[in-house]
């Protein structure tokens, strides 16, 4: 199963309730996913430099020790936000370098994401423990994925939660399972594309990512996906200024999307869209199979 | 009139409340609140009305026997699946899996049905006003479809003996699928179904389909008994 939510505001004026408008579709996809939940939300971007979400499993890791020290590494400010378990840091350095030297001296310490305006909190537990935990009712942005897990290929772990991401400002969330991901694993690995897991939906987002890496649009990306991945998917996905949903040829899993003047809204069942603003008089319907819909960049 | 509001009460004790009327129980119960729920008011057994206003979950007015259920809204997936009897009316459009598996009874959607509209129907008569999705008719063995608009890809893929009826175009023919010539007794029998449904059209302007009795359990030679 799983549940997936995605909410892409068109009305600029609402980014500051984001989190309010979409921890109430989280907890609608308990049902769907009570082993683990996360999201990945847009906003607050940074103008020079990266945003880092970095998590560990302990509450009380010495957040501040890494910053010190990533200040003097890098020289400069290292801006530090923390969020329970995670952490988010902003930092004048480069994607690559900054993933590969956290890898290398902390290996204690997970990288999340990596982009200019993504952060991505996750981790086990139902989803309204998850969103109290990093205070999700509280955050501000232009659009945000969700994803409730219950797991079926892969061990329930902070790790193995969703959204996945491998590119910069890049994540992924799925509901369903694919059959090929072994095989298109190795070979995105010798493209250079880098996993964490032995996740099925990862390697999706590590596709996406090589292909946008490629020069591909977002659409076009997707729209290559439909020959490449095999088995069941709705995937939605996030880009810094982008919002996209697609479902396999014979939309095996559910989706049902609504739009008004003010947001696009995206779920695997209709429960979780229920309490949105306005949504008596949406614009509602169900993705085609084999469709990629996209809105902004 | 039995008003129940789903955000007062849950699905689990108002379909309690349904089951323990007597089967010979009469009257209308109206459901509010509907914001989604999965399975509400499945498994009915009297000839009473029902309805449903706002949108409704999975598996709405599933294992209906005699009730006549309507929807003012959309519903998910699985609406009157294994339907017995009775009538039940999707105002908006219906998920995919409408219909699944129906015995009998009358289902009719006033929008589009999604995918798998009807898969394995057994008996029932569905009529859409709208569009199905792909595979609508999947293995279907008894019953008729009735489809106002256009059908998606693979219609009737596998069946057995349903009548299908298309008014718009079919993206494709599922296997073993064939369009058949439209009789007096088909004529008659899809006008009585679009009267019911409340929709006035002419019966000549519909396509029949069915299946040309290929496929491997249409030989005798391969019939276990």
């Amino acid at each position: 199963m799983c549940g997936i939510v995605g909410l892409y505001l068109k009305n600029p004026s609402l980014h500051n309730e984001i989190g309010k408008l979409f921890a109430p579709m989280m907890v609608a996809m308990t049902n769907r996913g009570p082993d683990s939940a996360g999201f990945a939300v847009y906003g607050d971007e940074v103008s020079e430099g990266v945003k880092l979400t970095l998590q560990h499993e302990t509450a009380d890791y010495p957040w501040h020790e890494l910053q010190a020290e990533l200040e003097t590494t890098y020289g400069g400010n290292v801006k530090l936000e923390v969020h329970s378990t995670a952490a988010v840091l902003k930092i004048n350095a480069n994607e690559e370098a900054i993933r590969s030297y956290i890898q290398i001296n902390h290996p204690e310490v997970s990288v999340m994401s990596v982009g200019q305006s993504i952060e991505i909190l996750k981790g086990m537990g139902l989803p309204v423990d998850v969103i109290a935990r990093f205070g999700l009712e509280g955050m501000k942005g232009s659009h945000i994925i969700g994803h409730t897990r219950m797991a079926t290929e892969s061990a329930v772990t902070t790790e193995g939660s969703h959204p996945f991401t491998t590119g910069m400002d890049l994540c992924l969330a799925h509901n369903g399972s694919l059959s090929n991901h072994n095989r298109l694993r190795e070979e995105l690995k010798r493209e250079g594309v880098k996993f964490n897991t032995l996740n099925d939906s990862e390697v999706a987002a590590g596709y996406l990512a090589w292909r946008l890496k490629e020069g591909d649009t977002l659409k076009e990306a997707l729209e290559s996906s439909l020959d490449v991945l095999d088995g069941f998917y709705t995937f939605v996905v996030g880009t810094k200024n982008g919002f996209a949903v697609i479902r396999d040829p014979i939309a095996c899993k559910p989706a049902v999307m609504a739009e008004t003047d003010d947001y696009v809204a995206f779920a695997s069942e209709y429960h979780a869209l229920a309490d949105l603003p306005g949504i008596e008089n949406a614009k509602l319907w169900e993705p085609e199979p084999a469709t990629v819909y996209t809105w902004g960049g | 009139m039995t008003t129940v509001d789903l955000t007062q009460s849950s699905v689990r004790e108002l379909n309690q409340a349904l089951h323990d009327l007597p089967n010979d129980a009469t009257g209308s119960w109206e459901i509010n609140g509907a914001k989604g729920e999965h399975a509400i008011a499945v498994g009915i057994d009297a000839p009473i009305d029902v309805a449903v206003n706002g949108h409704a979950g999975y598996y709405c007015a599933g294992m209906n026997k005699h009730a006549n259920i309507t929807i003012n809204g959309n519903a998910g997936v699985g609406v009157a699946e294994n339907m017995m009897s009775g009538r039940v009316h999707v105002k908006g459009n219906a998920s995919q899996s409408a219909g699944a598996t129906s015995h009998g009874g009358l289902l009719v959607i006033d929008g589009d049905a999604a995918a798998r509209c009807g898969i394995s129907m057994k008996g029932s008569n569905i009529v859409v006003k709208g569009s199905v999705g792909h595979m609508s008719c999947f293995m279907g063995q008894a019953g008729c479809l009735v489809v106002c608009g256009d059908a998606g890809d693979a219609l009737g893929d596998s069946m057995y003996e349903v009548h299908i009826y298309v008014k718009g175009t079919v993206k494709s023919l599922g296997a073993d699928v064939v369009e058949k010539e439209m009789r007096s007794e088909h004529i008659e029998e899809l006008g009585n179904l679009l009267s019911e449904a409340g929709v006035d059209d002419d019966p000549s302007n519909f396509k029949r389909y069915g299946s040309a009795r290929n496929l491997y359990n249409f030989h005798i030679d391969n019939a276990t008994l």
